[in-house]
């Protein structure tokens, strides 16, 4: 158990920490605030702006990455509390500059309109097709029911998810 | 949002070494999902110098079928919840009540002992420190006057977790761990009406486990009202379990959330053990559940319009239970 020392918040000294993890493939040793969030470390730390900071408050998805394949919301998890977990973020995706099959849908089907929800929504799809690589519109609606755009454009949103599925299968 | 405060974080490998972490920092707060303790860390809601972060504590995870009942670590997540087949299957008031959480992102890491020691929620509570200055902030916070009820005493901000209801009626008991050993108790005896201290636990104690009666010839339902259908809050929330014995009620338990600072579970319906579910039987329901809920003015929609939902809810919901069994049984 470790209280007190040099990292005391009452003594006023920053508290940081090594913490070690995985981005996007590439393991990471970082010294980071104990009380960083996420979504800074990803953003202010590494530089990886393609996660969005939109309500900052856990309502709107718009951080959403993968943490061990799984999608979570980056400005509501400690950045320490993934201490060997694997993170990835939209920046993850493309390849060489191929774009993933997620992304290329979103392009072709105009499931991105002012873009800001657009990396939110692809990586909680991305978790989705992995577990489940043929999802129905159901499936689909229920896995991106905690990402908002407030474009609205849900429609083509749902519609880019749907034919990046088939293009998968085929 | 604003940033999080400056705090120490402890990684405890056990539950007993978070009881002791605890003891060394009796200000401190457990955080398991975050999906609530972090946004109201950064509204200036909670002010705390250690946070001690349960996810390294295995057995807090720990999910598996006894003899006559179903054990669930506090640290399992709602997304594991409701996707258990034994849930689902035996117990579906709870797999419907983990699944109706917010979403499904927030159900990946936000936990059973998360959901079901919830802090209290209200429209003049859950804001920006500068939004709740401009009102001269509240009795759960910072100021001795109520803004829901201005003369009151108390603090009546709602509980507005989904699994507690869903546990009451499935008759749960929940295991808590203290410097002294591990208690146990009967759901129900989990919560004080209070919006400030709704949990009837000490400050040194951690709920650790809930173990659930796997029951035969039930069916139990949860459903809850809320204004964005995604992912929201309960406006209300209504739990049912149901056992039918021919043509008349053998058991029948209901329980609310969102109408009252603790989940509440509806008395008297005992009374209804060997009568047909009809219009009397409904009325009594109707009247008891009335009873039960003292919601205020803790949402921006209207209290007439949760005391009526409510037992709308419970009615259809019995009914659909009602039906169900028959089908079930023949």
């Amino acid at each position: 158990m470790d209280c007190g020392g040099w990292n005391d918040p009452r003594n006023g000294y920053p508290m940081k920490k090594i913490l070690r993890l995985s981005v996007n493939g590439k393991p990471r040793e970082d010294a980071v605030a104990e009380n960083a969030l996420l979504i800074d470390y990803l953003r202010d730390t590494l530089g990886l702006t393609g996660t969005k900071q939109g309500c900052d408050g856990g309502e709107c998805g718009a951080c959403t990455v993968l943490v061990d394949s799984q999608p979570r919301l980056a400005c509501s998890t400690l950045a320490h509390s993934l201490a060997g977990r694997k993170v990835e973020t939209i920046e993850s995706l493309s390849h060489e500059g191929n774009l993933s099959r997620l992304q290329r849908a979103f392009h072709e089907h105009l499931g991105t309109q002012c873009g800001f929800c657009t990396p939110g929504m692809i990586m909680a799809a991305e978790a989705l097709l992995r577990t489940n690589p043929h999802p129905d519109r159901t499936a689909i609606r229920a896995a991106l029911a905690g990402n908002l755009c407030r474009c609205t454009g849900y429609v083509k949103i749902i519609e880019s998810v749907e034919a990046a599925a088939q293009e998968q299968s085929v | 949002m604003a940033a999080l405060p400056d705090f120490q974080l402890l990684h405890p490998a056990t539950a007993s070494d978070a009881i002791r972490m605890r003891a060394l920092h009796p200000g401190s707060r457990y955080l398991a999902g975050g999906t609530d303790l972090l946004p109201n860390m950064r509204r200036g809601l909670v002010a705390t110098e250690v946070v001690i972060d349960l996810g390294g504590v295995d057995e807090l995870t720990d999910l598996h079928e006894e003899s006559s009942a179903l054990y669930i670590g506090a640290g399992v997540t709602l997304a594991v919840i409701a996707a258990n087949r034994t849930v689902q299957d035996r117990l579906p008031a709870l797999a419907q009540a983990a699944s109706g959480v917010a979403g499904p992102t927030h159900r990946v890491s936000a936990t059973l002992g998360g959901n079901l020691c919830l802090e209290t929620r209200c429209r003049f509570y859950n804001q920006s420190e500068s939004w709740r200055e401009a009102n001269a902030f509240c009795l759960k916070l910072g100021s001795d006057t109520c803004r829901v009820a201005t003369k009151s005493p108390r603090c009546y901000a709602a509980f507005s977790g989904d699994i507690a209801p869903a546990l009451m009626v499935l008759d749960a008991k929940v295991e808590v761990l203290g410097p002294l050993g591990t208690r146990v108790l009967p759901i129900s005896d989990f919560y004080r009406d209070d919006g400030i201290t709704w949990l009837a636990m000490t400050p040194d104690e951690l709920l650790v486990a809930v173990r659930v009666p796997l029951k035969t010839g039930w069916a139990s339902a949860y459903e809850k009202v809320r204004v964005r259908g995604a992912m929201d809050f309960p406006l209300a929330g209504v739990a049912v379990a149901l056992r039918r014995e021919n043509n008349t009620i053998a058991d029948l338990r209901i329980a609310l959330t969102g109408v009252s600072s603790r989940p509440e579970f509806v008395n008297g319906l005992d009374a209804l053990a060997g009568h047909p579910l009809d219009d009397t039987a409904l009325a009594i329901i109707t009247r008891r559940i009335k009873l039960g809920i003292k919601a205020m003015e803790t949402t921006l929609i209207e209290v007439p319009f949760r005391r009526r939902i409510t037992p709308v809810l419970a009615k259809r919901m019995v009914e659909r239970l009602w039906e169900m069994v028959s089908t079930s049984l023949s």
